[in-house]
């Protein structure tokens, strides 16, 4: 078990930093969907089945295509971000960097601990289940709020993407690729 | 977690056969280089402009849709395995979700979404 957390950790941490220190977007983009399935095979180690596969299916599969397609809008094809601009962000980097890393000092120095915690109430049923009785008893209003939260998002990419008229706001400056 | 160990080695047996084969190709493949052999291989045209060149909208609204009806099948699972627990009560309310999900599919339908004109 140890082992298997060493290995996604290691991967994660790996995979995170080629995210920030590639310089090719694209290239980012795809390291962020390892570090998402290594994300994914920590919440298994954890036994979160039901949160690792939505971080696989969601955030690996969906979210990313996403950031391709903004990568490809945006057009990058160098750095563009000079001047007085990049010492404000090289210092709130480092500013919330170090944040993040006096967390982890903090979280390591009370308490060492990898894998399934131990102590709590024996599971007799699986994650899933627990996850689904808790959302759709308890948890049941913000479950339902959750769709108007969806039908919100569907009305805003609409008006977004077609514009208000309701007619194709084409781009003409947007090249097609078949 | 003991059910997961067939997935393990699935994972284990696709990184080393990856690794391997892009590994042992580029040790023993026997490098001759010219300007078309470097070039982009583009189905036997020769390659025009850049790959990476701005694509329309368009692909963006179907990405966004995508998404969104993901995140509803998502819901969907904890559901289905509670849903002899929730009886009739678990019935309604997922079908409450759907509609409000299916007011915003009409939508989408009548602002003609998934033409692509």
């Amino acid at each position: 078990m140890i082992f298997l957390f060493a290995g996604f950790a290691a991967l994660l941490v790996a995979s995170s930093l080629l995210v920030v220190l590639h310089r090719n977007p694209v290239t980012s983009a795809l390291f962020l969907v390892l570090a998402f399935c290594s994300l994914g095979g920590i919440y298994l180690l954890l036994q979160a089945e039901f949160v690792a596969l939505v971080q696989v299916i969601v955030y690996a599969g969906a979210i990313m295509v996403l950031f391709l397609f903004v990568i490809m809008y945006l057009n990058l094809r160098q750095d563009v971000e000079r001047g007085v601009q990049t010492a404000i962000r090289r210092g709130l980097g480092w500013l919330v960097g170090a944040v993040l890393l006096a967390e982890a000092f903090a979280l390591i120095a009370k308490r060492w601990q990898v894998g399934p915690v131990s102590g709590g109430p024996e599971m007799l049923e699986g994650n899933t289940q627990a996850i689904g009785r808790a959302l759709y008893t308890r948890y049941l209003f913000p479950f339902e709020i959750t769709s108007l939260l969806l039908l919100v998002a569907m009305i805003g990419v609409i008006v977004i993407a077609k514009g208000r008229g309701g007619t194709a706001a084409a781009d003409d400056s947007a090249e097609e690729k078949p | 977690m003991r059910e997961y160990l067939p997935i393990l080695l699935f994972l284990i047996v696709a990184a080393v056969f990856a690794g391997s084969t892009i590994g042992m190709s580029s040790l023993i493949v026997p490098r001759r280089r010219n300007a078309r052999k470097d070039s982009a291989y583009e189905c036997g045209v020769d390659p025009v402009g850049n790959a990476r060149a701005r694509f329309t909208i368009k692909f963006y609204l179907v990405a966004v849709v995508f998404i969104l009806f993901d995140i509803e099948a998502v819901f969907l699972y904890p559901w289905a395995v509670t849903f002899r627990q929730l009886g009739l009560y678990g019935l309604v309310e997922m079908l409450l979700f759907i509609v409000i999900l299916l007011v915003g599919y009409v939508y989408l339908l009548k602002k003609r979404a998934f033409e692509w004109d």
